[in-house]
């Protein structure tokens, strides 16, 4: 099957460009990392970043045929129609959006930056029992769907509101965290978490477009926490 | 012998669960100390684990215990887990375990509030007496990437400083073998640099990427043990392999033991539920060595599933879509996605596959990197400013073979403990070792050999093919003959790696040398092992041969020792002395 892959080696290359590769894959629907890492053993100078192959550390973001996903846990006959068949390209590229270190690997630090600003961590300044602090099964019910995150950025790099204001608008993984622990039965902080929220970037230009719904390889949902935020927002506003 | 030095007072090597424990411990004492990872820290391989962290927090039985949790471990170790450490980790759990639900770790909960446990394999009430225990505790089955993001997050919360995607190549050690830190290279820009420090931490975990079939990830190369043998450290026990019994067929990814915790059992082809035939009174829940031989015993009497007859299946549906839902969400997701198989409708087909490395760098309880003073022949002693947590390490309290969710455990409680060590260590007034330019000759000529490679073989038929001896010599049952064979075929491979090519010579974000330097670790440990289980002739945990079926206490109640200077393989006494409960005298070991 034929393989286009987006390359560039700031060493050598003065521009980005498309390279195509031919991988025998027998016919059998491979993982795109799989395919990847037939293209290496042919051409070691390609470069990606990949870890579990399981789809749970989230390094292999890229965006296939079009859409972001995890090469690790995407099937050919899933990257588009036509592609297990060998009738169409397998057509991969970097996250959008982010600056390109080379080949596949972009830089994440303004997505990590992001991540930071809304303080991951559970704040809770009572003092900790000897045990455990107790959880109803229902209060932990409500951080699911948000404490799964593997930060791989294919949401954030597929908002439009994020590239064109990446260091301002928080994003959706951003977004989803910062939710995941004002959710947290067990966290304190949720007037400062708000208080840093309630500005017109951080939050407020998620214009609601869902991409990032549809590209979660977890499943998540941002922009429902999105919203779940904007309420919070409104309720402390009153 | 020109490359910039940074200098700090620790220095972790690894941002896996061990890793970011010590690192935590030590960001909160003030000293200066970095972590160096080769991937971001929530890519490493901990984020994988799935079922749980056992330990006697008495949630799901009041009465539990933390010595009855000592016997259980004593026993799966197969009697050479020493029981100093072993008291120490379960007695510490609890303690290890609140403060991660403390610092935010979302684990499931009971009706009471509390966390949630289930049970695994090998666990017991009343020391063997009282049934099937409950003792892992867990968020759902993702609870390795619950406990790895916890600790990231708290690590930020206490600014540690990160150096995220340094690859360590080489451990510096002084003429007298003392660590002095690590040669690093700055993966996105190729920049070499000496990270300098009076206490060096080696938290690289597992080599699972010896075997072709392994549930780790591709990371998992063993770098530590790598850079330990070749700076003369010796590496304890590593012929202990554990095969985990699901693995699902022809992918490698793995399916929690918490699926037949949750009351899944394993299935032949004629549907029988057959670990009832070898472990009658746990089940599917008996260690997993002994899971893991028995299935391949139906395996190959010809009583395997699928065309091939080369795997068995494993029965969920019984469990109701409710249940698999709610506790075992990732189990369903990977399943789809890796086996085709829906474990609502279907059961998923699995293989014993290479899980876990019990063997490693051995320490004592503090982390401190341990060595016989005499070769392979002289008593334990402390290796000035080396210390080794999590996987890479044998501390040991796995011995021959690890119980489910006692790795996570031992994560965190020796992750603590080498913090509080150094922590001490370095108020007190640690020594410095000051390698002389000979010694970072010598930590830099693998980088050199590597960027001077012409012609040759390539890195990855070389890996493919060393991968493979492995699992046909070093696998689930052993034979000498062919570990004979498997270790010249190894020798082999160390010659031709030695003179193996780097295509690639560029230096901004250059993977293939990182999976060049990782092969010559592969290399290292496979070598260790191959040496290792060929010397061991018992059978004994999760080392079974066929030429030597029976455990032998009078020879083989030890520690095998490698020595990478003379390749040859010593012994060490394992502690019988716990400080506050009677020894647990070796029995016979049935489930
Ligand atoms: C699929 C799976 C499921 C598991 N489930 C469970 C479970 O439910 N319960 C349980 O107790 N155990 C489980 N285990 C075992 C357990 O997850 C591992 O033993 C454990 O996570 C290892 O942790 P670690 O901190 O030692 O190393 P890792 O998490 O492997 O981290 C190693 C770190 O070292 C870094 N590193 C390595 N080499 C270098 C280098 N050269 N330079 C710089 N950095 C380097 C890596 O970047 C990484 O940060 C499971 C294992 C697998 C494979
Ligand atoms: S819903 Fe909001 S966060 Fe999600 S892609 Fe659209 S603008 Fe971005
Ligand atoms: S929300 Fe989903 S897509 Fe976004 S970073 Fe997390 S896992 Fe990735
Ligand atoms: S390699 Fe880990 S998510 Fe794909």
């Amino acid at each position: 099957m034929k393989v286009s892959i987006y390359r560039y080696n700031p060493e050598t290359d003065r521009e980005p460009y498309m390279k195509e590769y031919e991988v025998d894959t027998g016919g059998k629907d491979l993982m795109v990392l799989d395919v990847l890492n037939l293209v290496k053993e042919q051409d070691d100078s390609m470069g990606y970043r990949r870890s579990c192959r399981e789809g749970v550390c989230g390094s292999d973001g890229m965006n296939i045929n079009g859409k972001n996903g995890l090469a690790c846990i995407t099937p050919l006959s899933a990257a588009a129609p036509g592609v297990l068949e060998g009738k169409k390209a397998l057509i991969l590229r970097p996250l959008p959006g982010l600056p390109v270190i080379r080949d596949l690997v972009v830089d994440m630090t303004m997505f990590y930056n992001q991540y930071e600003k809304v303080q991951p961590y559970l704040q809770n300044n009572t003092p900790a029992p000897a045990i455990e602090r107790l959880q109803s099964p229902e209060d932990r019910e409500k951080i699911d769907g948000l404490y799964e995150c593997i930060l791989c950025a294919c949401c954030s790099t597929s908002c439009p509101s994020f590239w064109w204001n990446p260091d301002k608008f928080l994003g959706p993984a951003a977004l989803l965290q910062s939710y995941r622990f004002l959710a947290d039965s067990r966290d304190q902080a949720t007037d400062e978490r708000l208080g840093k929220l309630d500005d017109p970037f951080s939050l407020f230009r998620c214009r609601g477009i869902m991409n990032c719904v549809s590209v979660c390889p977890k499943g998540l949902n941002p922009t429902r926490a999105i919203g779940h935020i904007r309420e919070m927002l409104l309720e402390r506003a009153v | 012998m020109s490359i910039r030095t940074v200098t700090f007072d620790a220095i972790v090597v690894g941002g896996g669960g061990a890793g970011m424990r010590a690192s935590l411990q030590m960001a909160q004492s003030g000293f200066k100390t970095a972590l160096i990872s080769k991937v971001f820290p929530t890519r490493s391989h901990t984020v994988s684990a799935q079922g749980g962290i056992t330990c006697a927090i008495a949630s799901s039985d009041p009465n539990d215990d933390w010595r009855w949790h000592m016997y259980d471990t004593v026993k799966g170790s197969d009697y050479i887990g020493d029981q100093d450490a072993i008291e120490y980790m379960c007695s510490v759990g609890p303690q290890t375990v609140f403060e991660l639900e403390h610092m935010g770790l979302p684990f499931s909960r009971t009706e009471e509030g509390r966390i949630y446990q289930r049970p695994f394999g090998g666990q017991s009430k009343n020391y063997g007496e009282g049934g099937q225990a409950a003792r892992t505790c867990a968020a759902a089955d993702r609870t390795g990437h619950a406990l790895l993001h916890t600790l990231y997050q708290q690590n930020l919360k206490n600014g540690t400083q990160f150096y995220s995607e340094w690859y360590a190549a080489e451990l510096v050690t002084d003429a007298r073998g003392h660590a002095a830190g690590v040669i690093a290279i700055c993966i996105e820009t190729g920049e070499t640099v000496f990270f300098k420090a009076k206490a060096t931490v080696f938290a690289t975990g597992g080599a699972g990427r010896i075997y072709s079939s392994t549930t780790n990830a591709l990371i998992n190369t063993g770098d530590g043990i790598g850079m330990a043998l070749r700076a003369g450290v010796p590496v304890q026990d590593i012929e202990m392999w554990q095969f985990h019994p699901t693995g699902i067929a022809g992918a490698g990814t793995l399916v929690t033991e918490g699926c037949r915790g949750e009351g899944g059992y394993l299935i032949n082809k004629d549907g029988e539920r057959f670990m009832e035939r070898y472990a009658p009174n746990a089940k599917d829940l008996a260690g997993r060595d002994v899971v893991a031989r028995s299935m391949m015993m139906e395996i190959l009497d010809g009583r395997g599933c699928g065309p091939n007859g080369d795997y068995v299946y494993l029965k969920l549906d019984h469990l109701g879509e409710e249940v698999l839902h709610s506790r075992l969400p990732g189990i369903c997701e990977l399943s789809k996605t890796f086996a085709h198989a829906d474990p609502v409708k279907e059961p998923i087909p699995v293989v014993p596959t290479c899980h876990y490395m019990m063997g490693g760098i051995p320490t004592n309880i503090h982390g401190q990197a341990l060595r016989l003073d005499g070769g392979h022949q002289g008593q334990a002693e402390q290796i000035p400013g080396l210390f080794a947590v999590g996987e890479v390490a044998c501390v040991s309290v796995h011995g021959a073979n690890r119980l489910g969710g006692n790795s996570l455990l031992d994560l965190v409680v020796f992750g603590r403990a080498a913090g509080l060590y150094i922590e001490d260590a370095l108020r007190q007034g640690m020594d410095q070792a000051e390698p002389n330019s000979d010694d970072m000759d010598r930590a830099m000529a693998r980088l050199r050999r590597w960027d001077d490679s012409k012609g040759g073989e390539s890195v990855a038929s070389l890996r493919k093919e060393l991968q493979s001896t492995m699992q046909n010599a070093f696998g689930v049952f052993r034979k000498g003959d062919l570990m004979i064979d498997g270790v010249k075929k190894v020798a082999d491979l160390r010659s031709r790696i030695g003179e193996a090519n780097l295509g690639d010579k560029s230096q901004a974000f250059n993977t293939a040398r990182i999976e060049a330097l990782e092969l010559d670790n592969l290399l290292e440990v496979a070598e260790a092992t191959a040496i290792a289980a060929e010397g061991r002739t018992e059978s004994r945990g999760a080392h079974s041969r066929y030429d030597y079926p029976d455990r032998d206490d009078e020879n083989w109640l030890c520690h095998s020792i490698f020595d990478p200077k003379t390749k040859q393989l010593g012994k060490r006494d394992v502690n019988f002395k716990p400080k506050t409960v009677d020894t647990f005298q070796p029995k016979v070991r049935t489930y």
